[in-house]
């Protein structure tokens, strides 16, 4: 069993607490370009959505990168980036389909969630608690179960 | 520099030229920023006696120290000139996350001069300064521009920029930013309307530095927790937002009625924050590094009304509801919608359309006057018109977008306007809360609530509780709050935050921040400064003590029902002790000793 980052959209007002909190944990100071979240706004609708890395299982950034600087940690499962072996070829960035690895052209390093090494500041930081840290088995259920109550109540009201 | 990024950029639309200069770290220090270094800038460099509309004003943008860290809820940036409405000194200030990409582009402030010959936008990436056309966006309402601009520039540059409104010179018009947010009152829009300026779009990568890191995120725990744990901050903004108000005031006899008729409106809870939390509320929103979410997030289905986008706040429910005696909520926020895509101030569009209706209720103006609109009390769908009317500038909205006073002086009634300097008086009616009418009477902007908020304690009981009806002890405490809320809105925080912290949690802020020691006392001390800058300008601007008064019916006539009924406002009493407690003269001039004190002289 491992841990995730789970995305609650519909709670999430758009206030990019978390983009500065991943920045000033890995930079030190505040530069969202840097951060390894975003947050994108739909500012007509009000709708907010924070992005980022997923930690997939069969991780493209991992397959592509040929100096193995990007890898997977068997111990926590999370996909990791050894910034040592990291040649800056950028095709990580090139791979990832969700957009979650990119490339800091300021700090010439590749911006990609590390979790925090298992204590994500953005989660910490975010003030409605649209960023959770949660087991992976146990955040599913938890979406699941409250899905289910929303298809209860709509079926409910027939 | 740590907080600030010492940097200002300056355009003049006129020549095109564009310059960097440094920002001087003493002025920083003593005038922190945004609101406050925003005045000594067009103090130093403007004439108070200019024209609002004339190039030579300037229109000045500026951030604070902690816009763009995530200290809780401050992000935002302040619109300083001379306003157009007020003939003052204007600073009008706005959330979202424009503020902070101006700073990550590498400024703290910008400071526009001139005026462009033709329709301009300005493109600014980090040191990439380019004025460009905008024929193709004059016309467009705010997120028409909003989404055509960010189509031609970069997806993720911030906007803020000017709706029909604006460019029509209206002098109730607002700067809007990131589509929902409004810098607006004074009538900020009309100046960059009258520099023939669209928009200012900005991408920034740079960084906000911190002095001590480890203090800083110390003082930020500290301040998160207090507003979190405190029952307005932590909880009651994000559920009902600011529109919590409406029964709170209306209990007390305070909400302003049928243009200040009154002080008591039965119906008011039709369009209170919680009926909008059951029916049209989306979801709470917040500003950038907010913590505390009173945007709304609101869409309303009822075809008649269709629309949506955000907002109301208390400010704009009661102006459109109470105050035009409407108590239909589908309405209030279609007249909201508009003012947000047109780009107008929702409190003086609310206070002028009440103001017409009183016109016509008694007959001053008539059917042919307002070209066939009904405008009077009750008549929502007449209310809803007559705002987009006034967006757009066509028929009789072309009347009420002079605002209220010019409106009511047209038609040889300057009385029924409810201003103070030529300003809408916000949602609080001074005879039933005797601090807050000083404030507005004394505000430097005119009538205004958020810049000396002494609701707080007069009705909220926060941060201790102070007798409403009484005078004593009013003098102080208003003068102490403008003195903080000028620094603090300096700083780039949200008012709301005093929902939690104060002084102390400020100066902790800040000097771990910038690196600058600061102390609750030289915390207040820079915003006592602030504002006596402001009075130093306006008295240059020609206003005098003669126009720190309220509208006649507020100090004559009683609220009629309610809990405050037959209350005046009994601010004769209260100005003489006022200008006493500021340590300025009988005539309201600051005196040298006070300037001395505050290295102003
Ligand atoms: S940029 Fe670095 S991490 Fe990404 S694929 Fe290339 S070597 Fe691997
Ligand atoms: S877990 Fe850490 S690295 Fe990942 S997005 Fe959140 S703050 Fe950034
Ligand atoms: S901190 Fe939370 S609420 Fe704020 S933008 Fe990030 S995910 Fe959304």
């Amino acid at each position: 069993m491992s841990m995730m980052l789970m995305i609650h959209p519909d709670k999430c007002t758009g206030c990019r607490n978390c983009e500065l909190a991943c920045s000033m944990e890995h930079e030190g100071n505040f530069r969202p370009k840097a951060s390894r979240i975003h947050v994108y706004t739909w500012e007509r609708e009000g709708f907010s959505v924070p992005m980022m890395c997923q930690q997939c299982k069969d991780a493209a950034c991992v397959t592509v990168c040929m100096p193995r600087a990007m890898h997977r940690n068997p111990a926590n499962g999370q996909v990791e980036l050894d910034a040592d072996k990291c040649i800056g070829c950028k095709m990580c960035v090139q791979a990832c389909p969700f957009g979650c690895a990119s490339w800091d052209f300021q700090g010439l390093q590749i911006l990609k969630c590390d979790t925090c090494d298992g204590s994500p500041s953005c989660a910490a930081i975010c003030p409605t608690h649209a960023l959770e840290w949660v087991e992976d088995t146990i955040s599913a259920q938890a979406r699941k179960r409250s899905f289910a109550a929303k298809l209860k109540n709509a079926f409910a009201e027939v | 520099m740590h907080g600030w990024i010492g940097r200002i950029l300056r355009i003049d639309l006129g020549t095109g030229k564009v310059s960097t200069e440094a920002l001087k770290p003493e002025l920083a220090r003593d005038y922190i920023g945004a609101r406050g270094l925003g005045t000594k800038y067009m103090y130093d460099e403007v004439d108070p006696m200019v024209d609002p509309l004339s190039p030579a004003n300037k229109l000045i943008f500026a951030s604070g120290p902690m816009t763009g860290t995530f200290a809780p809820s401050a992000g935002r940036y302040d619109v300083v000139t001379k306003g157009p409405l007020t003939g003052t000194i204007a600073a009008s200030n706005s959330g979202g996350a424009w503020g902070p990409e101006l700073k990550y582009a590498g400024y703290d402030m910008l400071i526009l001069e001139g005026r462009a010959e033709k329709p301009v936008y300005l493109w600014i990436q980090d040191e990439k300064v380019e004025i460009r056309d905008a024929a193709h966006l004059w016309g467009k309402d705010v997120p028409e521009t909003t989404e055509a601009l960010n189509a031609e520039t970069a997806a993720d540059a911030k906007i803020a920029c000017i709706g029909p409104a604006g460019e029509n010179l209206s002098f109730i018009a607002a700067i809007m930013n990131d589509m929902q947010r409004a810098a607006g009152r004074t009538g900020v829009g009309a100046v960059m309307g009258s520099k023939n300026l669209k928009a200012v779009v900005v991408r920034g990568t740079g960084a906000v530095t911190v002095a001590d890191k480890d203090a800083f995120l110390a003082a930020v725990a500290k301040a998160s927790t207090m507003i979190k744990e405190h029952p307005v901050g932590g909880t009651g903004l994000r559920l009902y937002g600011t529109n919590v108000l409406v029964n709170i005031l209306n209990s007390v006899g305070g909400l302003p009625t049928a243009n200040f008729q009154d002080g008591h409106y039965p119906t008011a809870d039709k369009v209170g924050g919680e009926t909008l939390a059951a029916n049209q509320l989306q979801r709470p929103k917040g500003c950038f590094s907010c913590i505390i979410s009173c945007g709304r997030a609101t869409k309303v289905t009822n075809p008649k009304y269709k629309g949506e986008g955000e907002g109301p706040e208390y400010e704009t429910a009661w102006g459109f509801g109470p105050d035009c005696l409407i108590d239909d909520l589908d309405a209030v926020l279609k007249a909201n919608y508009y003012c947000n895509e047109y780009g107008i101030d929702t409190i003086s569009m609310g206070g002028t359309v009440a103001c017409a209706m009183e016109l016509f209720h008694r007959g001053v103006i008539t059917l042919e006057d307002t070209e066939g609109l009904e405008l009077d009390f009750g008549n929502a769908e007449a209310m809803v018109e007559a705002v987009r009317l006034t967006g757009l500038g066509q028929g009789f909205g072309r009347k009420l977008a002079l605002g209220s006073y010019r409106l009511a002086s047209l038609y040889g009634h300057p009385e029924l306007s409810m201003t103070v300097k030529k300003q809408e008086m916000p949602a609080y009616d001074p005879r039933a809360v005797q601090g807050i009418g000083l404030n507005y009477a004394t505000n430097n902007r005119g009538g205004c609530h958020v810049r000396g908020y002494s609701i707080s304690p007069e009705v909220l009981g926060v941060p201790f509780k102070v007798d409403k009806d009484t005078i004593d002890g009013k003098a102080e405490l208003v003068a102490l709050f403008q003195n903080l809320t000028a620094a603090l809105d300096s700083t780039g925080s949200c008012l709301f935050t005093t929902f939690g912290i104060g002084a102390p949690e400020f100066a902790e802020l800040m000097t771990s921040l910038t690196g600058f020691a600061y102390t609750g006392e030289s915390f207040v001390e820079a915003g006592e400064r602030v504002w006596n800058l402001e009075r130093l300008w306006n008295l240059k601007s020609g206003l005098t003590a003669a126009d720190d008064t309220l509208p006649p019916r507020l100090l004559k006539e009683p609220i009629v029902t309610g809990a405050s009924k037959g209350a005046v406002s009994r601010l004769p009493e209260m100005l003489p002790l006022y200008y006493g407690v500021r340590g300025w003269d009988a005539d309201g001039v600051p005196t040298k000793e006070k300037l001395s004190a505050l290295a102003l002289a």
